[in-house]
C-alpha cells in the first residue's frame, strides 16, 4: 500500500498494482456473470440487465482505468459529460420517433 | 502567466532549458500533459459520435426485427464472444500497468506490458478471425450467398425473414469489423509506443504518449464492453 503514496510531480495520480488487478477481477466477474445471466429467463428484464451490468463495466473502466476519478482537470469531464448526454440525446429521440411512429 | 513569462529570471523559462520535452508554448509540463490527454477526449467524443450511430441503427432495426436479430444472435459463438471480451479486459489491465510503469519510470516492466497488450490485441483479433471464418462457411456473409437456413433449424420458434436477417449480419459485420479496425490501428499505435519505449523515450517526468494511447485503448475495450451484450446476448434465454 505504500506505492499508493508515490508521487513523483505535481500530484499525478499513481493508482497501486493491487488496485488495478482488483478492477480487473471485477470487469471479469461480470463479463462471465452477464454471459450467464442472459441464459436465465427473466423476460423483457434480460435485455435491462445485460446493458446495465455493460454500462457499470464501462464506468468503471473509465473511472479507474482512464483516471477520470483522479484527474484534477474538468475540463476532461465536461468533455465526456457532453458526449455521453449528445448521445443519448441522439439515441433516445431516434427511439422515441421510431416506437411512436407506426403505433397502431 | 504573461508577465512572469517576459522576465529571463523566472522559474517559468528556468523550468524550459532544464527539460527538453517541454514545447515552448507551454507553461510547464502539467499544462503540456493536460492539453495532450484533453485532445485524445475530445477525439474519442467524436467516436462515440461516430459508434453512436451505428449503435443508433442497430436499436431502431432490433426493435423492428427482434426475431432475426435474435435468431441471429444465437447462430454467434457465445464463448469466443465470452473469451474475447474477458481478453479484451486483460489487454485493458496490461495498459493500465504500463502507464502506471512509465509514470514510475520502470523501463523493462513497461516494455513487457506493452508488448502484452499487443499480444491480447492480436489474440483478440485471431479468435474475432475464426468467428468470421465461421459465419463465411455458413453463408451469414451478407452477399448474394446470404442464407438462413440454419438459424431456422436452430430457432425453430422464430419466424425469420432472410432480408431482416440480413440487416441483423450487416450491422454484425460493420460494427465488429469497424472495431477491430481500431483494434489494429491501436495494435499500430502500441507498436510505435513499444518502440519508444524500448529506446527509452519515456521518463516519470515525459510519458504523454503512453498515456494518451492507454486512453484509446481503453475506449476500444468500452466499445467492445457494449457490442458483446449487444450482438451475442440478445435472447440467450432455454427454448427461445
Amino acid at each position: 500500500m505504500a506505492e499508493h503514496m508515490e508521487h513523483v510531480e505535481h500530484s499525478e495520480h499513481i493508482g497501486s498494482s493491487g488496485f488495478y488487478w482488483l478492477i480487473w477481477a471485477i470487469l471479469i466477474a461480470a463479463t462471465f456473470l452477464t454471459a450467464w445471466i442472459a441464459t436465465i429467463d427473466l423476460g423483457a428484464i434480460n435485455t435491462v440487465v445485460a446493458l446495465i451490468i455493460a454500462t457499470c463495466k464501462a464506468s468503471i473502466v473509465v473511472l479507474f482505468f482512464m483516471h477520470v476519478k483522479y484527474t484534477s482537470e474538468k475540463m476532461t469531464k465536461a468533455v465526456l459529460i457532453a458526449a455521453v448526454f449528445w448521445l443519448i440525446l441522439m439515441l433516445v429521440l431516434s427511439l422515441a420517433d421510431y416506437s411512436t411512429r407506426y403505433a397502431g | 502567466m504573461s508577465d512572469r513569462a517576459g522576465t529571463g529570471e523566472s522559474p517559468l523559462v528556468l523550468e524550459h532549458e532544464d527539460r527538453p520535452e517541454l514545447r515552448h508554448h507551454f507553461a510547464d509540463v502539467v499544462q503540456q500533459r493536460n492539453a495532450a490527454s484533453l485532445g485524445m477526449w475530445w477525439f474519442l467524443g467524436t467516436e462515440i459520435m461516430f459508434f453512436g450511430g451505428m449503435f443508433c441503427g442497430y436499436l431502431i432495426y432490433r426493435r423492428a426485427y427482434f426475431p432475426e436479430f435474435a435468431a441471429g444472435s444465437i447462430s454467434l459463438n457465445l464463448l469466443a464472444g465470452t473469451l474475447n471480451t474477458a481478453v479484451l479486459i486483460c489487454s485493458s489491465l496490461t495498459v493500465a500497468l504500463a502507464v502506471r510503469a512509465s509514470q514510475l519510470g520502470k523501463r523493462k516492466q513497461l516494455v513487457n506490458l506493452l508488448l502484452a497488450t499487443i499480444f491480447f490485441g492480436v489474440c483478440f483479433l485471431v479468435v474475432k478471425g475464426f468467428e468470421w471464418r465461421k459465419e463465411y462457411t455458413e453463408h451469414h456473409i451478407p452477399t448474394f450467398y446470404f442464407d438462413t437456413q440454419d438459424m431456422a433449424q436452430k430457432s425453430p420458434n422464430l419466424h425469420i425473414d432472410p432480408q431482416h436477417a440480413k440487416i441483423f449480419f450487416s450491422l454484425y459485420f460493420a460494427l465488429t469489423g469497424v472495431h477491430a479496425l481500431h483494434m489494429i490501428v491501436g495494435i499500430g499505435i502500441f507498436s510505435v509506443i513499444t518502440f519508444m519505449a524500448w529506446r527509452g523515450r519515456f521518463t516519470p517526468e515525459y510519458h504523454t504518449p503512453v498515456e494518451i494511447a492507454g486512453l484509446y485503448w481503453h475506449f476500444v475495450d468500452i466499445v467492445w464492453i457494449y457490442l458483446f451484450p449487444l450482438l451475442y446476448l440478445i435472447d440467450r434465454r432455454p427454448g427461445a
